[in-house]
């Protein structure tokens, strides 16, 4: 009587076991911690959660060259920079997107990019799209506010930089509201939301 | 018998008009709200809608568009309704989303839902969409059929998907 339901729970456990296992297509979620990664930078050199050791967090954006939503956010996502690095959370921008697909998102074009815009922040290449997949990353933009305590960064916002990509006036700018709450040492009272963006254009 | 001759006339007016505007497969591109959306995501009868999430400035949207129009063809005999739901910006609807339907010759229902603040209204389409474009939902109310897909799709797989909710029926 109980030798099949043993059986069966041992089926079910093996199964969810299996399922969280290849579960990183789910990614990060707020409150998560961060595995390190290590990815070639614009500027020729490979960087790490360990370069930003001494900020307080990282405002870490997947985004592109050729995505128009992502390109219409450029100028906020240096804004964003220019007002946080100074409080400890600078951009790190990564481009997820394989270049034989769009080759205006291969490394020497985001270098170009980076140079045109004068990108103040780093901005990497995720060639194998093991981060953005670790992270859940779907779009971009898609961002992630980090918090670093000691040696370790967590999430604590997931989502959009603001709630209208068309018209930066006047918007909601909610990922600025969750840093305003971090850099006063509050909890962030709104931790995710979704925008649209392009998909991420993965390898096939 | 002034009466009998007025309304034919009035027929062939009709569907002159008809005619001419679905030749000359003009799109008029209504805009909508977050009313409009509700109103389709709860709609009560038996028809299969095929709600299709898209921009003019996704391409892979662009690409999936015409397997869209076909499965619109496919299933004209049957109660499904393809409409595309573009979420390009309103401003952009007559210098670009209409030129571009009209040289594509796409011939399904067009709006353009004219909400970008997505946050407010992504997760009534369905809570696993994380707002990457293209996103598809199939949907019948009143078999309680709901499929929702977060990527770029063909026609086989379309019709697969439209296939097992007719018979489940």
């Amino acid at each position: 009587m109980t030798r099949p339901f043993t059986i069966l729970l041992l089926f079910f456990l093996s199964v969810s076991l299996v399922s969280h296992a290849d579960g990183g297509k789910q990614g990060y979620t707020v409150g998560d911690t961060i595995v390190d990664f290590k990815l070639l930078s614009i500027d020729g050199t490979h960087k790490s959660l360990k370069n930003y050791e001494k900020e307080k967090g990282i405002i870490l954006i997947f985004t592109c060259n050729h995505c128009p939503f992502s390109v219409a956010y450029e100028d906020r996502i240096i804004a964003l920079h220019k007002k946080y690095a100074m409080m400890g959370y600078p951009v790190l921008a990564i481009n997820p997107n394989d270049p034989t697909a769009k080759p205006i998102d291969s490394y020497e074009n985001m270098v170009e990019r980076a140079e045109d815009k004068a990108f103040p922040f780093d901005y990497l290449q995720d060639e194998t799209q093991e981060i953005a997949k670790r992270f859940g990353a779907t779009k971009t933009p898609h961002v992630y506010i980090l918090k670093r305590q000691q040696k370790i960064f967590t999430v604590e916002y997931i989502g959009a930089i603001d709630d209208n990509a068309f018209e930066p006036d006047g918007v909601h700018k909610i990922a600025e509201y969750a840093l305003d709450q971090l850099t006063t040492d509050l909890p962030v009272s709104l931790k995710a939301t979704k925008a649209v963006g392009c998909g991420i254009k993965w390898k096939k | 018998m002034k009466h009998s001759i007025r309304v034919p006339l009035i027929v062939v007016l009709v569907l002159t008009i008809f005619c001419y505007s679905f030749s000359a497969g003009k799109q008029n591109v209504p805009i909508v709200k977050i009313p409009w959306l509700d109103s389709m995501l709860h709609i009560q009868n038996d028809t299969t809608y095929v709600l299709n999430f898209w921009a003019t400035w996704c391409i892979p949207c662009v690409a999936e568009l015409p397997a869209f129009d076909s499965l619109q063809i496919a299933y004209s005999k049957q109660k499904v309704k393809v409409l595309l739901i573009s979420l390009d910006y309103v401003k952009k609807r007559t210098e670009q989303v209409i030129p571009f339907l009209t040289k594509e010759r796409i011939q399904a229902e067009v709006v353009l839902l004219n909400e970008p603040n997505a946050n407010a209204w992504i997760n009534s389409v369905d809570t696993n969409w994380s707002g990457a474009l293209p996103a598809t939902l199939l949907v019948n109310n009143n078999t309680s059929f709901r499929y929702f897909l977060e990527k770029e799709l063909n026609f086989e797989l379309l019709d697969s998907i439209l296939k097992t909710n007719f018979i489940n029926r």
